[in-house]
């Protein structure tokens, strides 16, 4: 993800331990150096130059949340980029039978590949294998179709990894402190990624005996719910030393309770990365003073991905000669020291 | 109006001339039936209130969460009063809460936030005002039924609400805007969207059961047709009480911008439900012809009052919604069982 500066230094860091690794195997096995040393030079690997023609068929959810919406801009914008790809985009649906129409009607026009954000991806599996079964590769991107066999590559953020990494900053920050309090603003409460979201958080804080969460309540990921929801959190815990919250949308009405509570006695991190989280962060003028990313970048990768697929190519920096079955992206931590960094891919 | 017009008019006993007095006598009855209503609103409230303070003394029952209780309820609470309006008139609006959305999302867009405080809270309006106009007219002289032409307007409002937005939460910058939210600005302690929640329920009032315009609402509910050959312009009288309803979205949207400092194409969801629901348990008849402002805030703040217990004491959402759904049928059903009481 070349647009991410800390992402291509991890993948460069990545790519030349897979490379050394690769070195290694080769220089302990192979009997033909030679022939693998020209492999690894001359390896198909996607780059920006135009190669063979792909049309990718692109099936996003429903753009009404800042997340969502970034996801679908990252998808275009990348596209745009390559002469080579012209981009099916259907309409963002949230509805899983209209969604697994559109997919359908996207696998009749035989496009070359699919980039299949599902509304529901246990539910969309089928409409996944069907694809697969017609000879079109499937890019599954975030939310996981329920067999292997509905998808060539899933490429998608960590939600236990933001629980966690969000737990540990948290831990560092109040690991001085006795008997710490932690309070939770969940996201929507019917999502499995908000279940693991919590896990991870959970898991992380068991290893700061110091501190104990308090409260936990669900919003609906919209500005209005996390208002509404943190409103009633700051009345039921009079005391607490730090809030996570899952999402940074409604982390927007969240900071807007907290201002109208008048409280400033706790820190606060936001899940997601929108720019409006990371331009409070940097100016550290209010509690918020990290976010976990759940980078909507990884859109632009799959396009990359599929681009990839489509050629027959490989991944740049990466010994393999197909692209991987599966790419977990890290939640990094965004705060005040980092955050000029992560500006770029902040979404609104 | 000088016609002795309603249903109710027609059995007063006195002449019309003096229609204004003679109507409060033939309703008083009906008055008096509304209040065993409300009173027993009121206990399910009490029950409420002290579950609070049973459960957490401490924070239940301190100022600051009095207060935010009722500044959870105002927003929901305008829309309600609108709603009580058009329900009493036998009709419905589907519509409320992808206006609020939509009004919400126009009023904070870049170019209407440069114009400040007045630029925000006259575009929520208007456009408030002007979704209501579209039902209406659609409704009184396109002869829709209410339920349909609401419900296109709540997906087109939405559908407009995520075209303007393009799926982003628009930032409030306006400070004024911001300011009206926060602390410094509650006068003698009550928020100030409480007292905009206080003050449309007091003109809502008043004008239900005050004014000619308040009557005709009751008599197109109670049958339409009676109402059309007493002379009341009924086609009319729609399109206003549509009107009125929009209106009351306008106002609750800029409300809205005021307490989450922004406008997302997503504010608003569900808002009819809740406003239905809390208009019928407030004593409202869906069918039309009876209506109480009064009660529709009691259900309100009865709504409100749960959520706010419910997060105080950590429940989780599931066990939330489950006894959200348990409350509402009980609070139905000690209302009908008092009635019955009431009546007998």
């Amino acid at each position: 993800m070349p647009e991410t500066p800390s992402t291509s230094r991890r993948g460069l860091l990545f790519g030349t331990a897979a490379i050394s690794a690769g070195a290694l195997l080769t220089a302990c096995t192979s009997n033909e150096p030679k022939k693998q040393e020209a492999a690894t030079d001359n390896a198909p690997v996607a780059d920006d130059k135009p190669g063979k023609a792909v049309t990718i068929g692109f099936a996003g959810p429903q753009a009404d949340h800042g997340w969502l919406n970034a996801i679908n801009q990252n998808a275009k914008s990348r596209a745009e980029r390559y002469s080579d790809v012209t981009l099916e985009i259907t309409e963002g649906s949230n509805d899983t039978a209209a969604q697994i129409g559109q997919v359908q009607t996207l696998i009749n026009k035989k496009v070359d590949v699919l980039v299949i954000l599902p509304a529901d991806g246990k539910a969309l599996t089928q409409v996944g294998l069907q694809a697969m079964k017609a000879g079109i590769p499937v890019v599954n991107l975030d939310r996981i179709f329920a067999s292997p066999q509905a998808y060539r590559c899933w490429i998608g953020g960590d939600n236990y990894g933001m629980g966690l990494n969000a737990g540990n900053y948290i831990g560092e920050q109040l690991k001085d402190k006795p008997n710490a309090k932690v309070i939770e603003l969940a996201g929507l409460d019917n999502l499995e990624l908000t279940k693991q979201r919590t896990q991870g958080f959970d898991d992380a804080l068991k290893n700061y005996p110091n501190i104990k969460k308090v409260a936990r309540q669900a919003a609906d990921f919209t500005v209005e719910s996390g208002q509404a929801k943190m409103a009633q959190l700051l009345q039921a815990q009079s005391q607490f030393d730090a809030l996570w919250n899952h999402d940074d949308d409604q982390g927007v009405g969240a900071l807007r309770a907290i201002a109208q509570a008048g409280r400033k006695d706790f820190l606060m991190v936001g899940g997601a990365g929108a720019k409006s989280a990371m331009d409070a962060i940097k100016a550290d003028d209010s509690v918020l003073k990290a976010t976990v990313l759940y980078p909507p970048t990884m859109a632009a990768s799959a396009i990359d991905l599929a681009r990839a697929l489509g050629q027959g190519k490989g991944v740049s920096g990466m010994a393999e000669l197909e692209i991987p079955a599966s790419l977990t992206l890290y939640s990094a931590v965004v705060t005040k020291d980092n955050v000029d960094q992560y500006l770029p891919t902040g979404f609104n | 109006m000088t016609q002795p017009a309603t249903p109710a008019q027609q059995d007063a006993p006195m002449p019309a001339a003096k229609s204004a007095q003679d109507k409060g006598g033939s309703r008083r009855p009906l008055g008096l039936r509304l209040d065993v209503r409300n009173l027993s609103l009121l206990g399910v409230l009490a029950v409420l209130v002290a579950v609070g303070g049973i459960t957490k003394p401490d924070e239940f029952l301190a100022t600051s969460n009095l207060q935010l209780v009722l500044t959870q309820a105002s927003v929901i609470g305008v829309v309600t009063v609108g709603m009580t309006f058009v329900i009493t008139s036998g009709g419905i609006d589907l519509s409320v809460g992808a206006i609020v959305a939509l009004a919400s999302v126009w009023a904070t867009t870049v170019a209407t936030q440069e114009y400040g405080f007045t630029g925000i809270l006259f575009t929520a309006v208007i456009v408030g005002v002007g979704c209501g106009l579209v039902n209406g007219l659609l409704i009184a002289y396109g002869r829709m039924v209410p339920f349909i032409a609401t419900l296109a307007m709540l997906a087109s409002a939405r559908g407009l609400a995520l075209q303007i937005t393009d799926g982003k939460t628009q930032i409030v910058t306006v400070d004024s805007v911001l300011d009206l939210g926060i602390r410094d600005a509650y006068i003698l302690g009550i928020p100030p969207l409480v007292l905009v929640f206080a003050a449309v329920t007091v003109i809502g009032w008043l004008v239900l059961n005050r004014t000619t315009f308040g009557r005709r609402t009751v008599a197109v509910g109670g049958n339409a047709e009676a109402a059309r050959l007493a002379g009341i312009d009924v086609r009319r009288q729609r399109l206003y009480l549509y009107l009125l309803s929009g209106l009351c979205c306008g106002i609750a949207a800029f409300m809205l911008i005021v307490l989450a400092g922004s406008g997302q194409n997503t504010n608003g969801n569900l808002y009819e439900l809740d406003a239905i629901a809390a208009a019928i348990i407030g004593g409202t008849l869906l069918s039309g012809g009876r209506g109480t402002i009064v009660g529709s805030v009691l259900g309100v703040l009865v709504f409100t009052t749960i959520t706010n217990i419910f997060a105080l004491n950590n429940l989780e959402s599931a066990v939330q919604q489950i006894a959200k759904g348990a409350i509402i049928v009980a609070a139905v059903l000690v209302q009908h069982r008092t009635l019955r009481g009431g009546d007998a």
